[in-house]
């Protein structure tokens, strides 16, 4: 019976592929796939359909819905797209075979469901599974980005270091840049080091309980820490919420705090003289032509 | 005039997505940005309590413009344990999840209107506001 149907869908594949491009166009006028070309869509969708005949010859999934899907998923079509697609072929499909059938009662009904469900159903689980994957593949990947990116730990000086903070400190990060502070202050030998919080867009209780225990963990390995970066605004709210930071010292700016850890360290910022001779020489000079 | 928006806290980055909101509608009304910084750590505060102690809630927006006072109204709602003694939350200091404690009464200096409805194994609803000056 399933034979049957399938060469009745075989022999009018014209038929019913030109159904369903009109269709398909149709819904297109009011919808997502605006931006894109009318050839581009054409052809994308004879594409589309010759991949789902392919699939019904093969008896199964095909090396050519993967290739189709990849590639999709490269340009960056909507899944709807194909969920639409494949929605609209399934109803083109089963109209086509009833009108084409003399008796129409439940089983043979049924029957014909079943044969069009066993042919599309796969392909949507495909492409959807795809999609999905490269997705998950996507969110996983920025994962390891925004981790690479979320506490660094720069040797500026001789037992100086600092550490840029940029951005919303959670649970996860918090973890992380307590761990590279105090494997970072043992490895660089540091005495001092600066936790610059300049981007760090909200401190609320969490992201200053989570410093103020940083801070008193670098204190036990024997260094100090310094708080920079704390914005006027920053201040006022910390000083509303009532979270005390008078256990290590805090600058405004990293510059200053710089300043602080120089001098901790017993060095300070001397210009040279001979930089500052030939830096005149230069201007002078400038100034005769 | 009255304009309401809501944001779900279910994970842990919700956070990040109430406060952004919250930190625009202040915006929107005029703010400065102390006050943006207070709103936007305050809507943390909660939407935190909301993640590490209820599981699952919401905070709603509303703006308040109106003949007495134009501001920003503040919702955290939750169907989590609730809070068995109200007065003992609001001391500073105290705190069952080992933080610093200052949440609560934080939110209450950072705003300028505080109000907490509690029932025990029912759920807690605080509602705050901050207005504009």
């Amino acid at each position: 019976m399933h034979k049957k149907l399938q060469r009745i869908v075989v022999e009018n594949s014209d038929t019913i592929i030109k159904n369903w491009l009109e269709q398909v166009s149709e819904k297109r006028k009011n919808e997502y796939t605006n931006a894109i070309s009318e050839d581009l869509f054409q052809s994308t969708s004879r594409e589309f359909v010759n991949v789902i005949f392919t699939s019904l010859d093969n008896q199964g999934l095909t090396t050519e819905l993967d290739q189709f899907s990849e590639r999709l998923i490269n340009l960056g079509w909507p899944l709807s797209y194909i969920t639409d697609g494949l929605q609209s072929f399934r109803r083109v499909t089963i109209d086509f075979i009833l009108s084409r059938s003399e008796q129409i009662d439940s089983e043979h009904f049924s029957t014909v469901l079943d044969m069009v469900d066993g042919w599309v159903d796969p392909i949507i689980n495909r492409l959807v599974n795809e999609y999905s994957g490269s997705w998950e593949n996507t969110v996983s990947l920025q994962r390891v980005a925004l981790q690479e990116l979320s506490a660094p730990l720069i040797p500026v000086m001789k037992n100086i270091t600092i550490m840029p903070l940029i951005g919303t400190i959670d649970t996860e990060r918090a973890k992380q840049i307590m761990e590279n502070l105090l494997e970072g202050v043992i490895k660089h030998n540091s005495e001092v080091v600066l936790i610059d919080i300049t981007g760090v867009p909200v401190v609320d209780t969490m992201v200053a309980h989570h410093i103020i225990q940083a801070a008193e963990a670098v204190r036990l390995i024997g260094s100090t820490c310094i708080l920079v970066g704390i914005r006027p605004e920053i201040a006022q709210t910390i000083v509303n919420l009532g979270i005390d930071l008078g256990k290590f010292p805090t600058k405004s700016s990293l510059r200053k705090g710089f300043e602080t850890a120089l001098e901790l360290t017993d060095r300070k910022i001397v210009r040279s003289k001979e930089k500052d001779q030939t830096i005149e020489h230069m201007l002078s000079s400038l100034n005769k032509e | 005039m009255e304009s309401k928006s809501c944001v779900h806290i279910r994970q842990e980055w919700d956070i990040v997505g109430a406060r952004q909101l919250g930190r625009e509608r202040a915006k929107e009304i005029g703010f400065g940005t102390v006050d943006q910084a207070r709103i936007a750590t305050a809507i943390s505060e909660l939407a935190r309590n909301i993640y590490l102690y209820a599981g699952t809630g919401k905070i709603c927006f509303t703006i308040i413009d109106d003949l007495e006072h134009k501001g920003l109204q503040i919702i955290a709602k939750d169907d989590g344990p609730g809070i068995r003694d109200i007065s003992q939350v609001m001391e500073d200091g105290y705190s069952t999840s080992g933080g610093l404690g200052a949440g609560l009464p934080g939110v209450k200096r950072l705003m300028d209107y505080f109000d907490v409805i509690s029932e025990v194994n029912k759920g807690t609803e605080i509602r705050t506001a901050k207005w504009v000056r």
